[in-house]
């Protein structure tokens, strides 16, 4: 532009102030409570069908186990609040104990679920394939365990990268941080499946 | 993360001056980046939004000239009553992939070619917030696109003798309809056409959200200083507001497509009727994502109106707010209509109801933004430039479009017009009429800055002509043919039926619209090559991008503006002295470029390797499973590296060179 610079006047600052990549993760949520919504629906609305199919969720679930391993995946999440905080305050140290204690929280939780699909194809003979109960349970339960494998595959990550050379707790806080977000939000999300898909059944 | 790594090359006489040129330019994992190659190798790893514009326009137009080709066929094969120029089955391909070729494959592309080129020209940004990320969505687009189109060569090498699918059905290219109901795409009577038709769909999704986040992104923390959200150019407005429906609306049809999957692969029975599976639920998931689809493929095109007409009307737009708001209630009640594609599969009168009325208000904020295009019109000095003539068009076949969607709205009268050709006549309307005018009016308005050459002659005038004049001589009949009862999708009709001569009138207008197409990429390649030079601002502009040069240089704007008005250049150019464009000192380290990379492109080969061997794993071709893990592999490293190798970039001083 050719025009005489005009610095005089007050910049007026528009942005949000909120880091890009946090944005990014907060619309790709808003996005994905889309995707967990599409399949909770298609449970609920199969809930009445199975229901008169002789397939009976009270003799397979295991609600002990899946209640345990409910509080270990919450408990992931106190771990990975530690961990973002920690890096917020710079100790790499802390910050790597709590992410170990993220990983092996959501580690626990996908073995849980790993013996519990186990479980229910061998003794109980639930396989996809039993009615419209068997294939919405092990798809959207599937579909979260794999949210869970992904986020342990992206912390895991950064465990790996906290002790490069490159590794900056100011400078890569943000990134934990935007992790957190997905991790947290996985977790959220299993609150309400297991309301919807569980603890519905015991109603 | 180092910032300052610089180029090793010496850079060519126009080039501006490279900081630091001593550095050999390496990532963080020591690999050479591919920052200032020329040719081939420029495009596979740009990351630089026009030309990732340029090319999603080019495939899209590429993809548009394949619909049209599959739109041709269709309208010969029609006709005459009893013709057999294709047999049945292939007459069902035809319309299946005319249908997601042109809503998938060149209408959204089309507009997201907009997407890239104007976002951050408009908002006076270097670039999107995630350089890499835009070039991923171009690819994975592309991916998705061939996954769908490849079929086509599968079902000729079947007509060979050279390929057959294990389990012998020749339906190889998809044939149960853009909207796939199941149980039809089930695997009890479609073959592997419906599963190329799922993996290249949810590779295509992927593509559309990607870009989506990349643009909502873009609009809310990029903007220049002073660009304050009610100061933003309408069309931006509009790329957000699709942007939020694509977020919003794709993730049920991923999990639609899904669900289809597992039971064709893995035995679910989520549409399987002999188990409990309902073959409603199918049709309730595609609309609530299909019905949103219908608004991403029109808001852009009102945006884009909403750019052309204040130009050559030299007035402000009327409604600045009322149209932007209204833009906004169009994207929230598009969420809520979706069961009016249902009106006949017996919803109950409650939902019939609720959904017909939400149906007759959604008219509203469209019919407040035809009254602020009307208002914008009235009492300016309007030019009849090409564009000009593309965006009033629009508003005609538009409103056309519109009066017959509001009939549908009336669900008893639904009931009547259901499946027949008046609900063909309707959509065209409005796609042709609306999107495809629009988009072309776009591109009458944009390719000067685009590539710097201005169209020149009066052939645009006869595109335009041409193009409206087909539009209607190929759909108006189809009013009548609905309403006499012909029904859509049936490959031909019986002598005596009376839809004999309205079919051939139909024929002769698709052919005239196809000509006019053909006229217009005609144009289109002659003012690439040979049109005189454009300028900054050869329309009298409003907006930021036309302060920059035709076409822009790499870093975009050589000093951040700051903007004080809305249409800052209008006001630039006519208005107070204190409404000037002002501009922010440049950092001494000069403007920040981000690094080409070749790791999207790999992310997105991953997908295309693993759509591709899903769907052939389906045909029975032996190591296709492994085939596909290997392709989700190559995303996987194809993310890693892109991770670690950082953002990479140099430096340009665009102004040391001007001196």
């Amino acid at each position: 532009m050719s025009h005489a610079h005009d610095t005089t006047a007050p910049l007026e600052h528009v942005p949000t102030g909120l880091d890009n990549k946090k944005l990014m993760m907060w619309l790709f949520l808003a996005s994905d409570c889309m995707f967990f919504g599409t399949l909770i629906t298609t449970h609920l609305v199969y809930r009445k069908i199975y229901e008169n199919v002789g397939v009976d969720p009270i003799h397979i679930f295991d609600i002990e186990l899946t209640t345990a391993s409910s509080f270990i995946l919450l408990m992931s999440s106190l771990f990975m609040a530690l961990a973002v905080s920690a890096i917020h305050k710079g100790s790499i140290k802390s910050f790597r104990w709590n992410l170990v204690g993220v990983i092996i929280f959501g580690s626990l939780f996908l073995a849980g679920q790993v013996y519990e699909f186990n479980h229910f194809v061998t003794h109980a003979g639930l396989t996809i394939s039993s009615g419209t109960f068997g294939s919405t349970f092990y798809v959207m339960t599937g579909t979260h365990g794999v949210h869970v494998a992904l986020g342990l595959l992206w912390l895991v990550s950064w465990l790996c990268y906290s002790f490069s050379p490159r590794f900056n707790a100011h400078q890569h806080a943000i990134d934990i941080e935007t992790a957190g977000l997905y991790w947290h939000f996985v977790d959220i999300v299993w609150i309400v499946i297991f309301t919807a898909v569980y603890l519905i059944e015991y109603v | 993360m180092s910032l300052s790594t610089t180029k090793t090359a010496a850079p060519p006489k126009s080039a501006p001056h490279e900081h630091d040129s001593s550095k050999a330019a390496r990532s963080n994992l020591g690999l050479v980046r591919p920052d200032h190659t020329t040719g081939w190798k420029d495009w596979l790893t740009t990351v630089d939004h026009k030309k990732i514009g340029a090319m999603y326009a080019i495939f899209s137009l590429a993809f548009l000239i394949v619909g049209g080709v599959e739109a041709l066929a269709i309208r010969a094969q029609l006709a005459f009553a009893e013709n057999n120029l294709v047999s049945a089955e292939t007459y069902n391909q035809l319309f299946t992939m005319h249908g997601t070729t042109m809503v998938f494959l060149a209408v959204m592309p089309l507009s997201s070619a907009f997407f890239n080129f104007l976002v951050p020209l408009q908002i006076g940004a270097r670039d999107v917030a995630f350089p890499r990320l835009n070039a991923f969505s171009l690819w994975t687009f592309v991916a998705g696109a061939i996954v769908i189109n490849l079929s086509w060569i599968f079902q000729a090498a079947n007509a060979f003798g050279w390929f057959t699918p294990i389990d012998g059905r020749t339906d190889i290219v998809p044939s149960a309809g853009w909207f796939g109901y199941a149980p039809l795409t089930g695997d009890q009577y479609s073959g592997i056409g419906t599963d190329f038709w799922i993996f290249g769909l949810q590779v295509l999704g992927i593509a559309s959200v990607a870009a989506s986040l990349n643009f909502i992104v873009t609009i809310i923390n990029f903007r220049a200083p002073g660009l304050k959200m009610m100061r933003l150019p309408v069309f931006i407005w509009m790329t957000l507001i699709t942007s939020f429906l694509i977020i919003f609306a794709f993730p049920p049809i991923t999990v639609a497509l899904g669900e289809l999957m597992f039971d064709r692969v893995f035995g679910a029975n989520f549409f399987r009727v002999d188990q409990g599976g309902q073959p409603i639920l199918w049709q309730h998931l595609f609309w609530v994502f299909g019905h949103p689809e219908v608004y991403i493929l029109i808001l852009p095109a009102m945006g884009i109106v909403s750019e052309i007409l204040p130009v050559f009307s030299r007035k402000p737009l009327f409604g600045y707010s009322l149209i932007v708001f209204s833009g906004a209630v169009i994207g929230f009640l598009g969420f809520a209509v979706w069961s009016h594609h249902m009106f006949t599969t017996g919803l109950g009168k409650v939902a019939t109801a609720a959904f017909s009325l939400l149906t007759m208000a959604i008219a509203v904020p469209t019919g407040v933004k035809i009254f602020n295009w009307i208002g914008t019109l009235w009492g300016g000095r309007i030019k009849f430039s090409v564009p000009m003539v593309f965006s009033l068009g629009f508003i005609w076949m538009f409103m056309m479009g519109g009066f017959s969607g509001i009939m549908h709205s009336a669900a008893p009268a639904d009931a009547q017009q259901q499946d027949s050709y008046f609900v063909v006549a309707h959509f065209h309307y409005v796609l042709i009429g609306g999107s495809i005018l629009s988009l072309l009016a776009g591109i009458y308005f944009w390719l000067p800055k685009m590539v710097g050459k201005m169209w020149y002659g009066k052939l645009g005038y006869w595109v335009s002509a041409t193009v409206v004049v087909g539009l209607n001589v190929t759909f108006f009949p189809m009013h009548f043919l609905g309403m006499i009862g012909m029904p859509r999708r049936t490959h031909t009709y019986l002598e005596g039926t009376g839809w004999q001569p309205m079919n051939l009138v139909c024929t002769v207008g698709a052919f005239i619209l196809a000509v006019g197409i053909f006229l217009f990429l005609w144009d289109l390649i002659r003012t690439i090559r040979k049109g005189p030079p454009a300028g900054d601002d050869p329309w009298d502009g409003r907006t930021l991008e036309w302060t920059i040069p035709s076409p822009p240089p790499s870093y975009n704007f050589a000093r951040t503006p700051i903007v004080h008005s809305r249409d800052p250049l209008w006001a630039h150019k006519h208005g107070k002295a204190s409404l000037r464009i002002g501009s922010v000192e440049p950092d001494p380290h000069g403007i920040h470029m981000p690094s080409q990379s070749w790791f999207p492109l790999l992310a997105s080969a991953g997908f295309f390797v693993l759509g591709l061997s899903m769907a052939l794993k389906q045909a029975g071709v032996p190591f296709c499973g492994y085939i596909a893990i290997a392709g989700l592999g190559i995303t996987v490293l194809g993310i890693y590296l892109w991770a670690l190798e950082g953002p990479g970039g140099f430096h340009v001083h665009p102004e040391e060179t001007n001196s």
